[in-house]
């Protein structure tokens, strides 16, 4: 069946199973990115913005996707020109192995989007479904704070580090 | 809640940013264009059986599913079929007994990973069960069933026996006698990357290997064997880690993998193994039970101990008796303590298969040697803290195992640090504060790790270090990043060694083609072994660097030349060499500086522990003094941290980010293991078979711990760092025990603390008539 979605900005036209789990169908899109952990829902690691709504792709099928806007942390930014989240969990150590990063940058843009200035309560109730095994979840609740404070500095009409439109639309409210 | 001093910024982690935007790639992103894909065939744990004798395998139903090219079985492999470390006993497939319900049957190769699904599911096996044995004590009597028959020695892996003075005399002339028994349970590493990886088998016969592994030059001797293939024909790429623990210290996927690559006929072949078989067939940490007993004077001066302690090492060896080693000679604690005698027996049981796990064997003993203490403490009347401080080791000390510390030693800092912290000085009156239907408690736990595989294994590190013709600088790491940050350790100290920004060094991920061998990414040894080699090339490649630039600079002696950023410079007349030049007068080989390091050894060892041929004893440890602040649920026995703190001793910090990354995530397996983590097994097999059944912290478990350092030089170690990886484990579950003592009165001895256990206790403490729980 024909399948047609935008992702991260770029619009994707592809005859593929419907019953496809979104992850499988992104990484065959070499949207590495979107790590599996647990195919149940359970780690995060595939995390996902739907239309600015954060959604575990594991647990998603193609034909969810179908006209929507799906950004993963490679929409958010990149080496070159990273994101303020994704800066901040640099430049504070909340990055250990790595691979729960992209998911859990994703869940953290997901909550500034609806909630701009988190206490860290606020944050690490909102990344508790997404695991890391590594850092002990400090330093990544220093990042996201850092990055709140970053983006709230910022003009609010034109949010300097966004890469590109759907960015701007994953921070819109849902 | 207590923030973190805000303000310590380490320069980012080489890695970090190209992990925070997701262009890292693991092995797992690695799927080669038309690659195979290969799975184990694990009946045990669909047919209920944990122990059982392989009558057959009906591949039928299997080879007609589409996209099925070959189901292979024990018959099939070349070689002696045989896994391990160091001891060999672990089928690559099992051809006529399972001895856990993890073991693989058979393996499956298909064009799809559907068509590797559905030939799974259509395998069948004909499995007779046989008695098992779930409990090592039960495995060591008379009449237990055997997990490998006619092996000498039974089900006994390993006994021995770490002893130093006469500790039965000593305890029966006692003043003073604390006793107990104490268990810790299996614990999954959860690494979020399972194990997984390629390979291929190319047309020069090279079988072309990229692995999640912490050990990829090892890799290839244990494929060998068990393949039968000349290890030199086996090349191994270990990129970045998604995690590892220990659990990916020894062949996961490895062997399947590479027999897989042998049957493909020159194609690539792909296995990840999914999280519920990650569960199943990985290696655990070892249950292990524990009675101890710890002898003082009545003002609190520690004069005996003993131990007899028990590892479940599940149905083969894998590293059970080091990692036994590591526990029986840290089962006293880090005191000096006269008269020893600690005794261990690793056991093979048909419970799933135990290894290597960070806190290797001393996150078992450590609940023990504190928790007696404790009681100690409470006896004596004095205050734990201070009990501890009289007792602690210092340089030069006898440990409990009969080793003169001729290394640092700052536990005693770490203790006074901790003394002086509101969160220690503030705890009476945070304790009287407990909310309604709520108690508090505070605990504080000193522990220690070893660093280094200790005397009679080399600990060995060969660095080396390139100019390329660009005039930057490779590093080829010679062991593997498994999340800790030693590459970005490396790429530090080669970047002030040579003088040169950090972006001037790029660092290769161990690739056994390119690197030299240089040990597994384990026991703390990392950045101290290989980074002491790393130093050493990069200074020889400096003086290098500063005599090939005489010619082009037309000075006649070295004096006065300097490496500086990108360039060699002569500092008297300011004349400089770019780098990029200079690389175009030499020779690749003459580009390429290769140096090695050998951990020193302790001299003189005790003549004891004759058992442990490899790995006792060691010479330098890490200690640490750690804080736990909790409330307790009277209503639900649920535990909060609320607040934790981690002083540690690990010599000098190289990078305090790192530094506080080890310590935080050290702590918060470590509190997973005291408190959340609950591996339900019954006769072998496993309940808790994904990440809904088998919990693991959340941000909303963990506390923001605060880090602390004690920074004393080890005089060893590269610019005075010690391994600091592991002993953040060690500290949580006595902290918490001591914590939840005090908050209900009751001593808790074995780990997990559930909530149910933590009511019952509770419980208990209402009503003393009960029979203890």
């Amino acid at each position: 069946m024909m399948l047609s979605f935008t992702l991260n900005g770029q619009g994707v036209r592809l005859d593929t199973a419907l019953d496809k789990r979104v992850v499988d169908l992104l990484r065959e899109l070499q949207a590495l990115d979107v790590k599996e952990g647990c195919g149940t829902g359970e780690c995060g690691a595939c995390s996902v913005l739907l239309d600015g709504v954060h959604r575990l792709s594991c647990l998603m099928l193609a034909a969810q996707l179908q006209g929507r806007e799906l950004t993963t942390a490679a929409g958010l930014g990149s080496a070159s020109a990273p994101h303020p989240i994704q800066r901040a969990f640099a430049e504070h150590g909340a990055v250990q192995c790595g691979f729960c990063s992209p998911g859990m940058t994703i869940a953290a843009s997901a909550l500034l989007a609806q909630n701009p200035d988190p206490t860290r309560d606020e944050v690490r109730r909102a990344l508790s479904g997404n695991l890391c095994r590594c850092t002990g979840y400090v330093k990544i609740v220093d990042a996201v704070r850092a990055a709140a404070k970053e983006l709230g500095d910022a003009p609010s009409d034109a949010p300097s580090a966004a890469p590109d439109d759907e960015t701007a639309g994953a921070r819109g409210k849902p | 809640m207590v923030a973190n001093p805000s303000g310590i910024l380490s320069p980012p982690r080489h890695d970090a940013l190209s992990k925070a935007v997701g262009a890292e790639r693991f092995a797992a992103d690695l799927a080669p264009e038309g690659c195979l894909h290969a799975g184990a065939f694990r009946p045990g744990a669909l047919l209920g059986i944990a122990h059982g004798r392989v009558r057959g395998v009906d591949a039928a139903a299997a080879l007609a599913v589409p996209g099925v090219l070959r189901v292979l079985t024990a018959a099939d492999v070349p070689g002696t079929n045989l896994q391990g470390i160091i001891h060999k006993d672990q089928p690559v497939l099992c051809g006529e007994v399972i001895r856990h319900a993890g073991d693989p049957v058979a393996l499956v190769l298909a064009t799809s990973a559907e068509a590797l699904r559905a030939g799974l599911a259509a395998l069948r096996a004909d499995i007779e069960p046989l008695p098992g044995v779930f409990d090592p004590e039960a495995a060591l009597k008379k009449d237990a069933p055997l997990v490998h028959q006619g092996r000498k020695g039974g089900n006994l892996l390993l006994g021995a026996v770490i002893e130093k003075g006469d500790a039965r005399t000593a305890l029966r002339s006692a003043p003073r006698v604390v006793r107990g028994e104490f268990s810790t349970p299996v614990q999954e590493h959860a690494f979020l990357e399972t194990q997984c990886g390629v390979a291929q088998l190319l047309p020069d016969g090279t079988l072309d290997m990229t692995v999640s592994t912490q050990a990829p030059f090892r890799d290839r001797f244990e494929i060998g064997q068990a393949l039968g293939l000349d290890p030199l024909r086996i090349r191994v790429r270990a990129p970045h880690l998604g995690g590892g623990f220990g659990g990916k210290d020894g062949a996961t996927v490895q062997c399947l993998l590479g027999l897989a690559a042998l049957n493909a006929s020159g194609r690539p072949v792909r296995m990840a193994w999914d999280r519920e078989e990650s569960i199943l067939a990985g290696y655990k940490r070892h249950a292990v039970r524990l009675r101890c007993a710890l002898g003082a004077d009545a003002d609190g001066t520690l004069l005996a101990f003993t131990c007899r302690a028990f590892y479940d090492t599940g149905p083969y060896a894998h590293l059970g008796g080091e990692v036994m080693e590591l526990g029986l000679e840290h089962a006293a604690g880090p005191y000096r303590i006269p008269h020893t005698r600690i005794e261990g027996r690793c056991v093979y049981t048909n419970n799933p298969i135990a290894g290597a796990f960070r806190g290797f064997g001393v996150a078992q003993v450590s609940p023990a040697f504190e928790g007696l203490l404790d009681e100690l403490a409470e006896q004596l009347g004095l205050d734990p803290l201070e009990l501890r401080r009289r007792n602690a080791l210092t340089r030069g000390d006898v440990n409990c195992a009969g080793v003169r510390l001729d290394s640092s030693v700052h536990l005693v800092e770490c203790l006074d640090t901790l003394a002086a912290h509101p969160l220690w000085l503030g705890r009476e009156a945070w304790q009287a504060e407990a909310p309604a239907c709520t108690r508090r408690g505070v605990g504080l736990a000193a522990v220690f790790n070893g660093m280094g595989y200790g005397r009679g294994l080399p600990d060995m590190a060969i660095a080396k270090v390139e100019l390329t013709e660009a005039g930057d600088f490779l590093v080829y790491s010679g062991v593997a990043d498994m999340g800790q940050g030693n590459s970005s350790a490396f790429a530090l100290l080669a970047a002030q060694e040579l003088n040169q920004p950090p972006g001037a060094v790029r660092l290769l991920q161990p690739d056994t083609a390119l690197c030299h061998p240089s040990g597994s990414s384990s026991a703390g040894r990392t950045t101290y072994t290989f980074g002491n080699a790393l130093l050493k090339a990069c200074a020889a490649m400096r003086d290098k660097l500063l005599a090939r630039a005489a010619m082009p600079l037309l000075r006649d002696t070295l004096e006065g030349l300097e490496l500086v950023a990108g360039a060699v410079r002569h500092a008297a007349t300011g004349k400089t060499l770019p780098l990029a030049v200079l690389a175009r007068y030499l020779s690749r080989d003459d580009r390429i500086c290769v140096a090695d390091f050998l951990m020193p050894v302790a001299q003189d060892p005790p003549d004891t522990g004759r058992a442990f041929p490899i790995g006792f004893p060691h010479l330098f440890f890490a200690y640490a003094a750690h804080l736990a602040r909790i409330e307790v649920d009277e209503l639900t026995g649920r535990v909060r941290v609320c607040d934790y703190l981690a002083i540690t001793d690990g010599g000098r910090v190289l990078d305090r980010s790192c530094f506080d990354q080890q310590a935080q995530g050290g702590v918060a397996q470590g509190i997973g293991f005291a408190l959340i983590e609950d591996f339900q097994l019954r006769q072998g097999l496993i309940r808790s078979r994904d990440l809904s059944t088998y919990l693991i912290p959340t941000a909303l478990d963990v506390p923001d711990t605060l880090s602390l350092a004690v920074e004393g030089d080890e005089d060893t170690g590269p610019r005075g760092l010690k391994g600091v990886g592991e002993v953040g484990l060690n500290g949580p579950a006595p902290a918490m025990a001591a914590a939840l003592h005090r908050a209900t009165g009751v001593r808790l001895r074995h780990l997990p603390f559930t909530p149910e256990r933590v009511l019952a206790a509770l419980k208990q403490r209402k009503t003393p008539s009960r029979r203890r729980a």
